[in-house]
């Protein structure tokens, strides 16, 4: 047993980390901008924004993370004349590109759908005041229905935020150097195999609840008006 | 569209060996979620700290971690502690064996909370009547508890099997010959990556639909005495 290895390398584990956060946020907030539209699309009452929105909930959560990263990373390599046409390899060629992308997508298919939950839980009299009351589309979804369905749904998505930061360990498979890819790394010059697992394993422990303490934060903010 | 020069055939046999570790894994969470509820929900303060404890840990550690910790790093602990006592001996896991055990200590974690839920939501009052009744406390587990917390524990069981499912596909990484591994064999052998691994997101997509049909199925047997 030698737990010196693991100081020894701390500052790189720390930077793997800091990669670890980063891709995080980045899906986190881009699987948000995809999730909104996708929800929106999956309520409207037109049969060719439902359908379409309904498949893609459907199939990055019936099918593992892995296999959509594989299909993003490995899988572009099939189309790389059509990809290189528009201008799009250039992106495809970069894992870390692929493994935003990947992850992004599959968050907002699991955020659309804890969203849709969320809007249809909103009490509907409350919308029909509002169009009584002459609001447009925008404004009662800005004012009435947004803001409810926030709170209702904060729980479910502060844990798919948990769910997603822990499974950016995948990324570390198609060689990006997150903490798990840093650690793989380590483990293999040094071969302190166990050492440096449950290091980084407790440094995800660490991350998971500091971030369950914030999440609780901002629930009690939201839930301010209610006694 | 899934022309795969005849490697389709591998990938299904794949399939085999992921519904192996899945079922065997699935029933082993079942078991130990159904003791790790009966230790959260105890009287005793000790079992409830291990409870607490083993569900707090696994949700705080990915998956992926958790896997590589106990294929690579638990053989290579024990040899250290074998070569410190003065036994020198080479100790290597069967990812079968090892895929398994992680997602069942992975997975009940899940179905404690499951279990947990499941046996809080039996009416008080029934368990009183058979405390009166004078039932000692297997009967009264094996007789009132259990069978009602499954019928109340079903949805959460579903999700936590189509979880497990997918988490199989982790298990390629500790090289067991299970769909995503067979997939990428046939995605260098045709070099068609897309075609490969878009055969093998329909299989699990083909699991998944598959699972949420039997939860409706038993959904509604285990709900008609209601």
């Amino acid at each position: 047993m030698d737990w010196q290895i693991v100081w020894q390398h701390f500052p790189r584990l720390l930077d793997g980390l800091y990669i670890t956060i980063q891709i995080t946020s980045l899906a986190v907030l881009i699987g948000l901008f995809i999730a909104i539209p996708l929800a929106l699309m999956r309520l409207s009452n037109v049969a060719i924004l439902r359908w379409p929105s309904s498949l893609i909930i459907l199939f990055f959560r019936g099918t593992p993370l892995l296999v959509q990263l594989f299909l993003i990373y490995y899988g572009s390599g099939q189309f790389r004349h059509e990809l290189d046409s528009i201008g799009l390899w250039t992106y495809f060629r970069e894992t870390y590109f692929c493994a935003v992308l990947a992850l992004a997508l599959n968050t907002a298919a699991y955020s659309a759908e804890i969203f849709i939950g969320a809007i249809q839980s909103v009490d509907k009299k409350q919308v029909e005041a509002g169009r009584a009351y002459g609001m447009s589309g925008v404004t009662l979804y800005r004012r009435i229905v947004f803001p409810q369905a926030l709170r209702i749904a904060w729980t479910s998505y502060a844990n798919e935020i948990i769910f997603i930061m822990q499974a950016t360990s995948l990324v570390s498979i198609i060689t990006l150097l997150d903490l798990t890819g840093v650690a793989g790394q380590i483990i293999s010059r040094t071969f302190a195999v166990y050492e440096v697992y449950i290091a980084i394993a407790l440094m995800y422990l660490a991350l998971t609840y500091s971030l369950v303490f914030i999440f609780s934060r901002i629930e009690k903010y939201l839930r301010r008006h209610e006694t | 569209m899934f022309d795969l020069e005849g490697y389709s055939g591998i990938i299904i046999a794949g399939l085999k060996q992921t519904l192996s570790v899945g079922v065997l894994a699935m029933l082993l969470a079942t078991l130990i979620g159904i003791l790790g509820a009966l230790a959260k929900t105890s009287e005793s303060k000790v079992f409830k700290a291990i409870g607490s404890f083993y569900t707090a840990t696994i949700r705080g550690i990915p998956e992926l971690i958790l896997l590589l910790l106990i294929f690579y790093g638990v053989p290579t602990l024990l040899q250290d502690i074998g070569a410190s006592f003065g036994y020198e001996f080479v100790l290597n896991f069967n990812s079968f064996v090892a895929g398994t055990l992680t997602l069942a200590f992975i997975y009940g974690a899940f179905s404690t909370e499951v279990f947990r839920g499941a046996f809080n939501s039996i009416p008080k009052g029934q368990i009183e009547a058979a405390n009166a009744m004078g039932m000692t406390p297997m009967t009264l587990f094996f007789r009132i508890k259990l069978p009602q917390a499954v019928r109340f524990a079903i949805p959460g069981l579903s999700n936590v099997w189509m979880l497990l499912i997918k988490a199989t596909a982790l298990i390629s990484v500790i090289q067991l010959d299970e769909v995503m591994r067979m997939t990428k064999v046939a995605a260098n052998a045709t070099h068609k990556p897309f075609t490969a691994y878009f055969f093998a997101a329909m299989l699990y997509l083909g699991i998944t639909l598959v699972s949420i049909g039997v939860q409706t199925l038993l959904e509604k047997r285990y709900m008609r005495g209601h």
